[in-house]
């Protein structure tokens, strides 16, 4: 075509671009706005308070100065302050045990709520509700009444703060009955304090997953109902289709849901490690300090997500030929 | 199953009827008298179960909140009163809906929510596309950007984000133009900036999603549009932007709720106009959360996510399994 084209209507030598240059010129394109926007607004915002964190900060009458310090700042965080470190090693820990947990809860109630049933659209409601109480002013109004239960200052009213409820199924499952539960069947005890941790927390993990979980429903909409006719058409069974196709056409969305909970859970509002630098911030001159302990925080969350994004994705699945 | 007696016959149908037919109670037996049939209404029984279940321990904090929400002062200091009120009031909703403005901060949310959410969601559908189908020099790095955007939350970049917008200038041609840079803040501008670039709230993630969606469409469709002669754009608007419907409705709906609820932005970016928003209308009400203001803040949460149920309910229709997407299979 191109040789022809060129030949045909010299002018226009655009059209005599090979269709690979094609190919990268269109990719180019649609990335376009991202491009235009992270060059533009957001590395300028990142830049400003990567600089700022090397930086020592001194209030003046009429504003602010700044004087170059070096890598003082994340010495301070890494090796003077004691808090740090610790609270960072604990935070990974526990979110170790919670991630897989919730990707894996959330796939479970995905296929559920595919399903045809009574109430279907009531069920996919309230499971949206999550969502919502997981951002923003919702959240903030329930933090808030959090608080005042801690405080122990609310008498007499439920204020109906999200914690409460936890509380109560804490003590539905008490750690001692499942430690009796597996002493009988004779298995090690980190995976006992593994499901300990899992059933304390489901309310947690609920909550958590609401997210993942709409997107795995969309990915499950995704797959072409036509292979599971001729699934079930073959005689395969629930069970065998769910491993042969549901779980690989879904595999894609299970990464993306890796990366989010991942993410989510190491710098969400909520998180030890962000409100401890949400502390050092209010702190006198800590607001450098704060820019630079979240600096190394974040690289350590890039590590992580590259490290799982790497896993995942050499076993993938994806309906093409590459 | 030789001699079948014709019973009645029209023109469209007719009805048969075997000699040697088992009878209907015989049939009824084998159909609902099986292990098959006992094994499917178990499962029934307990995914029904376990979905109320589930759905009780996300209610049950809004079993409260509904209950408080509708108590009076006496009701509050009561310490008999745990669940019911025993003197029911509307006051809060009333003050809320009518002292507050609760309407008006109903429509400006809703259409602000509407806009800000369909542009992120077309943004980020083209922008995931651009990911997963095309392999250019950068395609990488750049995807690993999306994935930094998304791990930096935006509160951690807050002050250098107010400067910005502040002191709005695209690297000093304003200025040079102008003489100053632009003070874009108490307008729409950040907010239609960083929505139409892909980097508003959690827009990283949508990107990922739809990036991750497009990997999985098999490359013959567009090959197939490519040979009849349509253009990169009109394959992507016709072919593939129809075949993502459930992953765009699952998006829209969460930057709706998301800029819904959202109170971060419109305090940094509108800070004269934040309290004719939904995020920010009871802000004045956060601070004292004790015993009748803990009730209030309950109502206007309430009455805060009320709507978004509703929207829900419309949008989940669109998640239905069954409907041909593609028209290759394997």
């Amino acid at each position: 075509m191109t040789s022809a084209a060129k030949a045909a209507a010299p002018k226009k030598s655009r059209r005599g671009a090979s269709l690979q240059a094609k190919k990268q010129r269109a990719g180019w394109i649609f990335v376009l706005p991202f491009i235009v926007g992270l060059v533009m607004v957001y590395l300028p915002i990142v830049v400003n308070s990567i600089v700022v964190s090397f930086h020592k900060f001194s209030p003046l009458r009429n504003g602010y100065a700044l004087d170059f310090v070096g890598f003082e700042n994340y010495q301070y965080a890494l090796f003077k302050d004691t808090d740090f470190v610790q609270k960072l090693v604990s935070g990974i820990q526990s979110l170790i045990f919670s991630i897989p947990a919730i990707v894996i809860f959330s796939l479970f109630m995905a296929v559920l709520l595919n399903q045809k049933m009574l109430g279907r659209a009531a069920f996919r409601a309230i499971f949206f509700v999550p969502v919502i109480l997981s951002t923003g002013i919702v959240e903030k109004i329930d933090l808030g009444n959090k608080m005042i239960n801690d405080l122990g200052e609310s008498a007499g009213i439920d204020t109906g703060a999200t914690e409460e409820a936890g509380g109560q199924l804490n003590q539905i499952v008490s750690a001692v009955d499942i430690e009796n539960l597996f002493s009988n069947m004779a298995v090690g005890t980190g995976l006992v304090k593994y499901v300990v941790t899992l059933v304390n927390g489901v309310y947690d993990i609920i909550n958590r997953s609401g997210v993942q979980m709409l997107i795995f429903l969309a990915g499950l909409q995704s797959i072409s109902p036509a292979i599971y006719e001729s699934c079930s058409i073959d005689g395969a069974t629930t069970w065998e289709t769910f491993w042969k196709i549901t779980f690989p056409m879904i595999s894609p969305m299970i990464l993306v849901n890796a990366i989010y909970t991942i993410i989510n859970s190491f710098t969400s509002g909520k998180n030890e490690m962000m409100v401890y630098i949400n502390q050092v911030y209010t702190s006198s001159g800590g607001n450098v300090r704060s820019a630079a302990m979240s600096w190394i925080y974040f690289l350590i969350v890039m590590v992580v997500v590259g490290i799982v994004a790497a896993i995942i994705s050499s076993y993938i699945f994806y309906q093409r030929k590459d | 199953m030789n001699q079948a007696k014709i019973k009645k016959e029209t023109k469209n149908s007719i009805k048969v009827e075997f000699e040697d037919r088992t009878s209907r109670l015989e049939r009824w037996k084998l159909k609902y008298l099986s292990f098959n049939f006992l094994g499917r209404v178990i499962f029934y029984i307990l995914r029904f179960l376990l979905l109320l279940g589930i759905s009780y321990v996300i209610l049950y904090p809004f079993l409260t909140k509904i209950t408080s929400s509708f108590m009076s002062l006496d009701d509050l200091v009561d310490s008999t009163v745990k669940l019911i009120p025993k003197y029911p009031t509307l006051d809060r909703y009333r003050m809320y809906i009518t002292g507050y403005g609760y309407f008006r901060a109903l429509f400006n949310t809703l259409f602000l929510s509407a806009a800000l959410g369909l542009l992120q969601t077309f943004v980020c559908c083209f922008i995931g596309y651009g990911f997963a189908k095309y392999k250019f020099k950068g395609n990488r790095i750049l995807f690993m950007l999306v994935v930094f955007t998304m791990i930096v939350p935006h509160n951690a970049l807050q002050f250098a984000m107010y400067m910005k917008f502040r002191f709005f200038d695209i690297f000093g041609i304003i200025e040079l133009i102008k003489g100053s840079a632009i003070n874009t803040l108490n307008t729409f501008f950040p907010f239609i900036a960083l929505s139409a670039t892909g980097l508003a709230f959690q827009n990283g993630l949508y990107i990922f999603m739809m990036r991750q969606f497009f990997k999985g469409v098999p490359d013959e469709l567009e090959e197939s549009a490519y040979i009849d002669g349509s253009g990169v754009f009109r394959t992507f608007f016709t072919i593939i932007l129809p075949l993502s419907v459930p992953m765009m409705v699952t998006i829209f709906l969460f930057a709706f709720s998301w800029q819904w609820t959202d109170y971060f932005y419109t305090n940094l970016f509108l800070p004269s106009g934040k309290t004719l928003l939904m995020g920010n209308f009871v802000a004045s009400d956060l601070a004292n959360a004790t015993g009748q203001g803990a009730a209030n803040l309950a109502a206007a949460s309430l009455l805060i996510i009320a709507p978004l149920i509703i929207v829900y309910l419309f949008g989940q229709k669109y998640l239905i399994q069954g409907i041909e997407r593609s028209g290759i299979v394997g």
